[in-house]
């Protein structure tokens, strides 16, 4: 059974890095919105690194949530989910493949992306570290926490963007620790609250998020 | 009447034809009266006149959360034991419930003017009602997304059923995150520790609004109900050719 | 009532107005879904338990 699950992660990751799909388009669209944010609040660096921890994380967290739906459309539209839904895997793990490919393809590279990024917004190296480490530990969240919304939007085809606006008040919890972590992070304080909260946040998602996914993608076979 | 009767749609429009009007009687008593022993209380149990606007600030929070809950039961209901009108009473009670919580945030920005000076402050309950606001939108949206009742009653329950699990984490978060924000500041919108004069018209104000909920739920899951007859039908009636 | 009174009114307001509007959506609601049966009953189409 795990070969098969392994087999859906790789072919996944694949999919994901082939043209067309969107393994880029969250970075870069993380990337705009930390460009476009000097332009709103001015050049100050002294006023972007203070909210710098906070935009990287809304950054991306957008990032995230754009690329939601993505993570079953492709299967549901060339019939591979409906393959997927009749095999004898247990749906569950079905889905946390297929969200621990997503994770790697579109929420790694933000990882990657974010001391790059945070560079633009006058952060300190200790801040930039940070900021990467936190976002390695809080995307999982982010990801599984997006694994009920892509389901959803398999049940509601027509649902589309509004998933991502849905799962948004659910990740508040997610940017509030990440961010805090972030600061605390950059302040020396490496394993503090808010880190071991986000910790807790993406192991609990990472149980949540199949198991609803997994539970709303049988309904949608219905 | 065992409680399996209500999973009879037709039992249940003759029960909300008896029910509906005698919760709509109850709640309108209810509600004079504990606005009446509110206004009678003397202004300085409250820190002043503008507090009078608790007894419908707090039942309305009090409301707003009470029916979420209710809404994640019904999703359970939908999605665990099949009961035929679980997903039309979450279907209802969802309007109802955002109304309540958007009467909550109205009724605190002009409760915090008076008091604190500012319609609006991101302290810990204020910001936790609106982020239970916008799970209530996300619930409503997504029943508009499709014309199937059915499809759209399952995704409305696993949204409300992980929005519930989530309420907790939110509400200590946001907690969390106002602790960790406050300056050193008098706000303390909690509002003032309740006196008992005040308590038995908040009690009496609260059940009020309580029976006035239910008189609106069964009602709105009774036009749920015709609402799906009337589909069925016209779908009938086109099969039919007429 | 004090210097207060405005907000305490259009709070009170407030509730009567979102109250006011939940009745009458769920009145409006009931009539045209009363009034979408009978025309389906006009047209002969029923329930098979009512007939």
């Amino acid at each position: 059974m795990s070969e098969a699950l392994k087999a859906i992660l790789v072919r996944d990751l694949k999919l994901a890095l082939r043209a067309g799909g969107g393994a880029g388009i969250g970075v870069m669209f993380f990337l705009a919105v930390v460009v476009i944010t000097p332009f709103a609040i001015g050049p100050d660096m002294k006023l972007l690194a203070r909210v710098g921890a906070a935009e990287l994380w809304i950054g991306a967290l957008l990032a995230s949530l754009l690329g939601l739906d993505r993570i079953f459309a492709a299967d549901q539209e060339d019939g591979s989910l409906d393959l997927l839904l009749m095999a004898s895997l247990p749906l569950t793990l079905v889905a946390a493949a297929k969200g621990a490919a997503h994770w790697c393809a579109t929420g790694l590279p933000l990882v990657v992306a974010a001391p790059l990024l945070g560079l633009l917004l006058g952060l300190e190296p200790t801040a930039l570290g940070a900021a990467a480490l936190t976002l390695l530990v809080g995307t999982p969240a982010l990801t599984f926490l997006g694994l009920v919304g892509a389901s959803l939007s398999v049940m509601l085809p027509r649902a589309g963007m509004l998933v991502a606006v849905l799962v948004l008040p659910l990740a508040i919890p997610v940017l509030i620790f990440g961010v805090a972590a972030t600061e605390a992070a950059s302040r020396g304080e490496l394993f503090s609250a808010p880190f071991r909260l986000l910790l807790a946040l993406s192991l609990f998602f990472l149980v949540l998020g199949p198991v609803a996914a997994a539970a709303a993608l049988r309904h949608a076979r219905d | 009447m065992p409680l399996i009767d209500l999973a009879n749609p037709h039992r249940f429009m003759q029960l909300a034809r008896v029910l509906i009007p005698a919760f709509a009687a109850l709640a309108t008593g209810l509600v004079a009266f504990g606005f009446y022993l509110g206004f009678r209380a003397p202004a300085d149990a409250l820190q002043g006149e503008a507090a009078r606007i608790m007894y419908i600030h707090v039942p309305s929070a009090w409301l707003a959360l009470g029916i979420y809950t209710l809404m994640a039961i019904a999703a359970l209901g939908t999605l665990v034991w099949r009961h035929p009108l679980a997903d039309v009473a979450g279907k209802a009670a969802a309007p109802i419930g955002a109304a309540f919580c958007l009467m909550c945030l109205l009724t605190g920005m002009l409760w915090g003017r008076p008091m604190w000076g500012a319609y609006w402050v991101w302290d810990a309950r204020l910001t936790s009602v609106l982020v239970l606001f916008l799970l209530y939108l996300g619930v409503l949206a997504l029943w508009r997304a499709t014309d199937d009742p059915l499809r759209a009653g399952r995704a409305a329950a696993i949204l409300t059923l992980v929005g519930f699990i989530n309420v907790p984490i939110v509400k200590f978060s946001v907690d969390w995150w106002n602790t960790l924000h406050q300056p050193a500041s008098v706000f303390r919108l909690d509002g003032p520790t309740i006196h008992p004069d005040i308590l038995t018209p908040l009690l009496v104000s609260a059940s009020g609004f309580a029976a006035l909920f239910v008189a609106l739920l069964l009602a709105a899951m009774r036009n749920e109900i015709l609402r799906r007859r009337v589909q069925t039908l016209t779908l009938l009636a086109a099969a039919k050719g007429g | 009532m004090g210097a207060n009174a405005g907000f305490i009114i259009a709070a009170y307001g407030v509730v009567a107005i979102v109250v006011g509007l939940l009745v009458a959506w769920v009145a409006i609601d009931f009539r045209k879904q009363k009034r979408a049966l009978a025309e389906l009953e006009a047209r002969g189409i029923t329930r098979r338990a009512a007939r």
